[in-house]
């Protein structure tokens, strides 16, 4: 109980306080979390955000809009037969999305949601994201090899290349982005993803905008090779379903197949987070530098309510479009029920909001805070979910040759240049 | 691009190698396999992704049409037809009626010409939506797909009110229609023509210019108009490679001389071009039907026709341009109800030999690309 509450107040993450039973708590709720929206939220929002781009509806039998039908999916894919070809490395085949889930779930341990809201603050964060999040290649290759058959041989093939070349302009971008951490008085970076946001704090400024353009050429370069990175449309080619039927996961199915798709998704929050954490300001809400008055801090600790407010009407308003026919009743109560449960976060979250102000030093007030660093570093990550999505609906496939020259003849020598450059006009400015 | 190595994928031991080397890999393409549109089958030699060679299996869908027609009627032959090129199903329909009025010595009067040039300049549309939105599901857009089978719809909604049928619509009779149009046809041609352009339009905004897709498609499958017409390749295909060969022009058949359209040509060859010719052609297509829905006749549908067809003895080939090139009928006939032989010329099934020489020395992304850009149908190139 001690170990408990000894951590509320504290102004740390639970791996720095050392408080082993928090961290843990930290990495269930988030583990579970985005395991959650990554099966729920994610999935029902690609699919109907997809739909409507393709003048369709999407899933919208299971449940009111097809809300239900994520759930559907997970429960079916669970209950199918677990197939194992005859002539697969069996035990390779099963370590395969084992390997990819941990990678993508790993590097969650050290996104910083909050200043506090991380398990751990490591000094070398950053390294350890792209370490740990490239070892998801990992999972590809193998199940590539293990499953021997030739598409999935040629996907795991295409993947690692596409990976380590993608990874070289990656992390030159990064690089970039670290030395302007290095821009302050002691002239000292850091690696650690809080000190990284905390760095853009300081200097008022988010990474994006410093140095006009280098910054904002530095976040393009790692926004292409993070699509590349997670192998999404338009370099979706370890998977491409027209060339390699499924490419790599060709011979998996049920539940080691959405295993895959869950790392997948994992996968491209993980690399959302390092692009809003290096360059979007992190958990800052926008125009920290000067909106930063009690009044302004006071509207922006409104936002989470109020889109929840907007959600809930949306909901209300879907069930009043709703048909009246008798076959539409369950359907409709069950919208209704869903609509009043988003009202009533909305309100709890503008309770908060609002009550959270009384006393600065409170547990409630603490509270407050982390509902607004969460939610604006979530809201973030959630634009380039969709931007995901909308690459998806908008855009063919690269050749492998070509997602090759792209790589290595346009975004590396382009990662390099900007690097330089920053590092001379850091030195020049800073 | 051209070598003509006689090179068999299954080949597996030439005397230079005696087995595949270590970077070799022949790979099983189809019958099952989301880009093969059906069921054919392309075993691809591989060095990494580079193609070494091809060969095409076909006859999954194999139904032995050109068999079936000896041994029915000619009236009764005329619906199996259609389930050739079930994409374009009008057309088929018109070549084979056609070839049987040549036959006969009977033409069909003008009011029907109009109607089965609008019907059949349709299909050529929808065949080419089919097309656009396949093509561009293969090389990886998804979206186009689903824009090109809403537009469709309107198209396979007047062939639905015209004849009941969507898809296997068996719209032709020989010696004319059986149907007088249906009221309201000219007013939906009409709606149609003025709906559809815009519809095009949005099609070339998501890939004309989109750099992915022209990186995709330009000089991927090229083929020089000379190998072309060595390899008896027609339609979209042999156009985009510069021949200016259409048998609506070339040997007009029907009343298409009195229509005032233009055959588009391309330049290079490649899949980009094709892309540029069929939506030209589209455009085109429009033309057409505008031309005949404002200048259709009255008058009757039908010529004189003996109700039991029995041509002299004598055969006769006729060809037509269907929306994936030449497409020809063969027919002998002995002076029975039965033709004696009946030969398709499919426009896929000779379309597709250029595969080999389209995509030696590119890479598997690009055997996706160009089997995509012949639009094939594999129930025509089986029969």
């Amino acid at each position: 109980m001690n170990a408990f509450t000894s951590y509320l107040g504290s102004k740390v993450t639970p791996g720095q306080a050392g408080n082993q039973l928090w961290a843990l708590i930290y990495v269930f709720i988030i583990f579970a979390g985005v395991a959650l929206t990554v099966m729920w939220l994610i999935n029902w929002v690609e699919r109907k955000a997809l739909a409507h781009f393709q003048v369709r509806l999407g899933p919208m039998r299971v449940g009111p809009h097809g809300l239900l039908q994520p759930f559907a999916d997970a429960l079916k894919l669970m209950l199918k037969e677990d197939i194992i070809p005859a002539e697969a490395d069996a035990v390779v085949f099963w370590l395969a999305p084992v390997i990819g889930l941990l990678a993508a779930f790993t590097v969650y341990t050290v996104i910083p949601f909050g200043p506090s809201q991380a398990v751990s603050d490591m000094n070398i964060g950053i390294l350890f994201m792209l370490g740990v999040s490239s070892l998801g290649v990992l999972g590809i290759v193998t199940a590539g090899w293990a499953s021997n058959s030739h598409y999935p041989l040629i996907g795991a093939l295409r993947s690692s290349a596409q990976m380590v070349s993608y990874e070289v302009a990656m992390g030159l971008a990064v690089v970039s982005a670290l030395l302007m951490t290095s821009l302050n008085a002691t002239g000292t970076g850091t690696l650690s993803m809080i000190g990284i946001v905390q760095a853009q704090q300081q200097q008022h400024i988010w990474f994006i905008f410093k140095f006009f353009p280098l910054g904002l050429v530095a976040f393009v370069i790692f926004a292409i090779a993070m699509v590349a990175e997670v192998n999404r449309c338009p370099f979706d080619l370890p998977e491409a379903e027209s060339e390699l039927t499924a490419g790599f996961h060709t011979e998996y199915s049920g539940l080691r197949w959405s295993l895959f798709m869950l790392a997948e998704y994992a996968a491209m929050m993980a690399v959302s987070a390092i692009a809003v954490t290096l360059w979007l300001g992190g958990w800052m809400h926008p125009f920290p530098n000067f909106l930063s008055s009690p009044a302004w801090e006071f509207i922006f600790s409104l936002f989470p309510g109020l889109s929840f407010a907007g959600f809930a009407a949306i909901a209300f308003l879907g069930t009043a479009r709703m048909p009246s026919r008798p076959s539409f009743k369950i359907q409709r109560a069950g919208l209704g029920v869903f609509a009043a449960l988003l009202g009533l976060i909305a309100l709890l979250l503008l309770a908060i909001a609002v009550g959270g102000r009384a006393n600065d030093a409170s547990i409630a007030a603490r509270f407050r805070e982390g509902i607004d660093y969460v939610y604006w570093f979530l809201l973030k990550v959630v634009v380039f979910m969709y931007l995901f999505i909308w690459y998806r609906a908008t855009w063919p496939r690269y050749r492998f040759d070509q997602l090759m020259k792209v790589g290595w003849k346009v975004l590396l020598p382009l990662a390099l240049g900007v690097l330089i450059v920053t590092a001379i006009v850091g030195v020049i400015l800073g | 691009m051209t070598d003509s190595r006689p090179l068999s994928p299954l080949d597996l031991e030439t005397p230079e190698k005696p087995y595949l080397d270590s970077n070799e890999l022949v790979l099983n393409m189809g019958p099952q396999h989301p880009a093969t549109h059906g069921v054919l089958r392309v075993i691809l030699k591989l060095d990494g992704e580079k193609v070494l060679g091809t060969e095409c299996v076909i006859g999954y869908l194999h139904r032995g049409i050109e068999k079936i027609g000896e041994n029915r009627t000619y009236t009764m032959f005329n619906p199996y037809v259609d389930r050739m090129d079930y994409c374009a199903a009008v057309s088929n329909g018109l070549g084979y009626c056609e070839a049987v009025e040549k036959l006969l010595n009977v033409e069909a009067p003008p009011r029907a010409q109009y109607v089965r040039v609008i019907l059949t300049e349709l299909q050529r549309l929808a065949s080419h939506q089919l097309w656009l939105g396949t093509h561009a599901l293969d090389i990886g857009a998804m979206t186009p797909l689903f824009y090109t089978f809403r537009d469709r719809e309107e198209i396979l909604k007047i062939f639905e009110k015209y004849c009941g049928a969507r898809l296997t619509t068996h719209a032709f009779r020989i010696g004319g229609l059986q149907y007088e149009v249906y009221p309201g046809f000219d007013k939906d041609v009409k709606n149609f023509l003025a709906f559809f352009p815009p519809k095009l339009d949005e099609y070339e905004a998501l890939l004309t210019g989109n750099r992915i897709w022209i990186e995709r498609t330009k000089n991927v499958g090229v083929i020089s108009g000379k190998d072309c017409i060595a390899l008896g390749v027609t339609g979209p295909v042999l156009r985009a490679s510069g021949v200016k060969w259409d048998i609506r022009k070339a040997v007009p058949y029907e009343n298409y001389s009195k229509f005032d359209f233009e055959i588009p040509v391309g330049s290079n060859g490649d899949t980009y071009d094709r892309y540029l010719v069929r939506i030209a052609e589209m455009r085109q297509s429009l033309r057409i039907v505008e031309q005949a829905i404002n200048g259709i006749p009255e008058g009757p549908i039908m010529a004189k026709v003996p109700k039991l067809i029995k041509p002299a003895p004598g055969e006769i080939y006729h060809s037509i341009e269907a929306p994936k090139g030449e497409l020809g009928y063969f027919i002998v006939s002995d002076g029975s109800t039965q033709p004696y032989r009946l030969r398709v010329r499919p426009p896929s099934f000779v379309n597709l030999q250029a595969l080999d020489v389209m995509v030696r020395g590119a890479l598997v992304a690009d055997v996706v690309a160009v089997i995509g850009t012949f639009d094939i149908v594999l129930g025509e190139v089986d029969r």
